[in-house]
């Protein structure tokens, strides 16, 4: 029995479907996030889940309570809002405080539960400051103490990261995750960067055109993406259309063009759409950091590095090959990076090899 | 209310334009004569303008007080505090003024009750209700004062609409016209522009993340509007008050048009003065008493309302 269970789910807004028949099951204590492009349906999704969005059909169950048609405040659930939507006349204690004096809980006690929630994301010292007081990290953390310290059932969180700048991103995702862990709260968390559903998610949920596409673990959506869209959106990908020439139920020998054979594994090709077999037209994807540039001689293809961008940590290269345009992505070893306008070799391991497309030749 | 002016623009900052264009000889031709001209060189006509129209009236208005008037011969220049001893201790005038401050609080306290609801409503509205809406809450300003306090006396006699509509119940007739009452109601038809702009104006700058927050606390819908609402307008609201009240307690037309000849607000007892009796100095007195008892109390309400919520909303 799931926790959350979205059943049927849809929203229209005259013509536009936002939401399409989605069914999604959270279990308790979960981190799910609902990952898509904007306008993919994600915060209507989670603004039904909130209630402040009337469902058009479909129903939403709570701990097997159906919730579909309840008041958004008769369902206490905890949200935090892109905007933070903090109250501009109180201070961060009387912001925090709010939820539990509407829950009718004396003042001693939240006092005491005021303080703990605000010293889970170490604010403690500036309960009496008013928002406006406070940087873009401080206010998203009071934020998130006022939606915990009523210990919600569900944590809803709408893009919150969004109005901070990269290092505090960073910082801020990695706290989410440890408080999150620390109380247990279930969370579903709306995004459209996919690095950030990645890193803190028990699970990602990407979303397209009011639809899921794909449903799974951080690593395994990464890994095994079902289609073009998934590989993607999430994280970057080589695409390459081939021609399928022998599947044998081991290995599947793929016509890349340009004497070039690509060679998968059947039981990695992890979609829905069916095993291809010999003749179809597929579309493989390679991440570019299964791709490895050798000396030109060697590897599958000849190509010629077009522009190299330094990362850091890594390297990544854009290089010109008879297959089209690869990306390809180098550890920073600390050696002297391969210039532009090198001939290199591209080279892969069949491993790397993942269908993502089908379409079967009649 | 008209002495709450802007100062002119303080001049120091624009005088060392003119070096910027002196490194640079060839441009210097091409420099606007504006580059030469000190700032507050250049807002001096509208000053002069400022201040003739304004304040020199006003000093002739505050010398006027002082003199002495004399039926036979009219106003005689002197220096004595008579008028003000005279206006300040009659009872006559003591009703006078706490009359129209008590019909300014009163319409005042009515154009909060009805303007700020209104206002929220209005920002609720989707557009082509909301742009109709708004119009009929202006639609007043474009119609004479006159043309309106005219037809709320029509409405308001004793064989007007509203005795009619009560008659049929058997009821009245009322004596409605030459009242207060039907001079706050005139005051409110017109003030409540007034009020709602600036309370739109507030609504319009509010997160409405903020109340969907309250609603997720499991705040009701009232206790929201209550506790998170309200508060956040509190700004507009102040300064709607502050316009509509000011603006009433010196409003003349309404009040001398629907209270009579008798039923005498502050601005139709100066206007008395000046034209029935003729007694210049007592109406000048009256008028500088009006302002400086309007200006009192509006800066007292400020600053109290002010200072509560200047921390948080800034």
């Amino acid at each position: 029995m799931s926790f959350l269970k979205l059943t049927d789910l849809s929203k229209s807004f005259g013509d536009l479907q936002a939401v399409r028949n989605l069914d999604l099951s959270v279990e308790k204590g979960e981190f799910v996030s609902l990952l898509g492009p904007s306008g993919c349906g994600k915060t209507t999704t989670l603004q039904m889940i909130a209630g402040f969005l009337e469902v058009s059909s479909g129903s939403i169950a709570l701990d097997g309570r159906d919730i579909t048609h309840l008041k958004p405040n008769r369902r206490g659930l905890g949200v935090v809002f892109q905007s933070y939507a903090l109250f501009p006349h109180m201070s961060v204690g009387d912001n925090v405080r709010f939820g539990l004096e509407m829950r009718g809980i004396d003042r001693k006690e939240s006092e005491e539960r005021v303080r703990e929630a605000l010293s889970l994301v170490r604010l403690d010292a500036l309960a009496h400051r008013f928002p406006r007081e406070l940087s873009g990290g401080q206010r998203q953390r009071v934020a998130l103490a006022r939606a915990i310290v009523i210990a919600p059932p569900v944590l809803l969180l709408d893009e919150p990261m969004s109005n901070l700048d990269a290092k505090l991103r960073e910082d801020m995702q990695f706290e989410l995750r440890t408080i999150q862990r620390r109380i247990g709260t279930t969370t579903v968390m709306v995004t459209h960067d996919q690095s950030e559903a990645l890193s803190i998610s028990d699970r990602v949920v990407v979303m397209e055109a009011g639809r899921i596409t794909q449903i799974d673990t951080p690593y395994r959506a990464y890994e095994r993406p079902e289609n073009r869209f998934v590989s993607q959106f999430i994280g970057k990908a080589n695409l390459l259309a081939g021609t399928v020439l022998v599947n044998d139920g081991e290995e599947i020998r793929i016509d890349l063009g340009h004497d070039v054979v690509a060679v998968g594994r059947s039981a990695l090709s992890a979609n829905g759409h069916g095993e291809p077999s010999a003749g179809d037209t597929v579309t493989v994807c390679i991440r570019p950091e299964k791709v490895k540039l050798c000396a030109s001689s060697h590897g599958r293809v000849a190509a010629t590095v077009t522009s190299r961008f330094f990362l850091g940590s890594q390297w990544l290269y854009r290089v010109a090959s008879p297959l089209g345009e690869v990306l390809v992505c180098c550890q920073n070893e600390g050696g002297e990076p391969i210039a532009e306008g090198e001939l290199v070799g591209v080279d892969w391991t069949n491993d790397a090899v993942r269908f993502v497309a089908t379409e079967t030749r009649q | 209310m008209t002495s709450v002016a802007s100062k002119p623009s303080q001049p120091a900052r624009a005088e060392s334009a003119p070096a910027v264009t002196a490194s640079q000889p060839s441009a210097s031709t091409a420099a606007p004569w504006r580059a030469y001209m000190p700032l507050w060189l250049a807002s001096a006509p509208a000053f002069v303008l400022f201040a003739t129209l304004v304040f020199v009236p006003l000093g002739m208005t505050l010398i006027l007080t002082f003199y002495r008037f004399d039926p036979t011969s009219g106003p005689i220049a002197a220096f004595q505090l008579g008028n003000y001893i005279e206006v300040v201790s009659s009872p006559y005038y003591q009703t006078i003024f706490a009359r129209t401050f008590g019909i300014a609080f009163v319409t005042t306290v009515a154009c909060v009750a009805i303007g700020a609801p209104e206002a929220y409503v209005l920002s609720r509205m989707r557009d082509p209700w909301r742009a109709l809406f708004l119009l009929v809450i202006l639609a007043p300003l474009l119609v004479s004062v006159v043309v309106r306090a005219f037809g709320w006396s029509m409405l308001l006699n004793t064989n007007g609409l509203v005795n009619q509509a009560f008659a049929l119940f058997g009821l009245g007739p009322y004596k409605l016209e030459y009242t207060s009452f039907a001079i706050v109601i005139a005051l409110v038809h017109v003030m409540l522009p007034f009020m709602v702009i600036p309370v739109w104006t507030a609504l319009q700058r509010l997160d409405p993340q903020t109340e969907q927050a309250a609603l997720s606390l499991m705040a009701t819908p009232w206790v929201t509007l209550y506790r998170i609402v309200l508060p956040q307008v509190m700004p507009g609201i102040l300064s709607g008050s502050l316009m509509v009240f000011g603006l009433s307690a010196s409003a003349f037309a309404i009040p001398g048009l629907l209270g009579g000849r008798r039923l005498k607000m502050a601005a139709t007892a100066v206007y008395d003065q000046f034209l029935g009796s003729l007694d210049w100095p007592l109406g000048a007195t009256i008028a500088l008493l009006l302002l400086a008892a309007n200006l009192a109390v509006m800066l007292t309400y400020y600053r109290v309302l002010e200072r509560r919520y200047a921390r948080s909303m800034g």
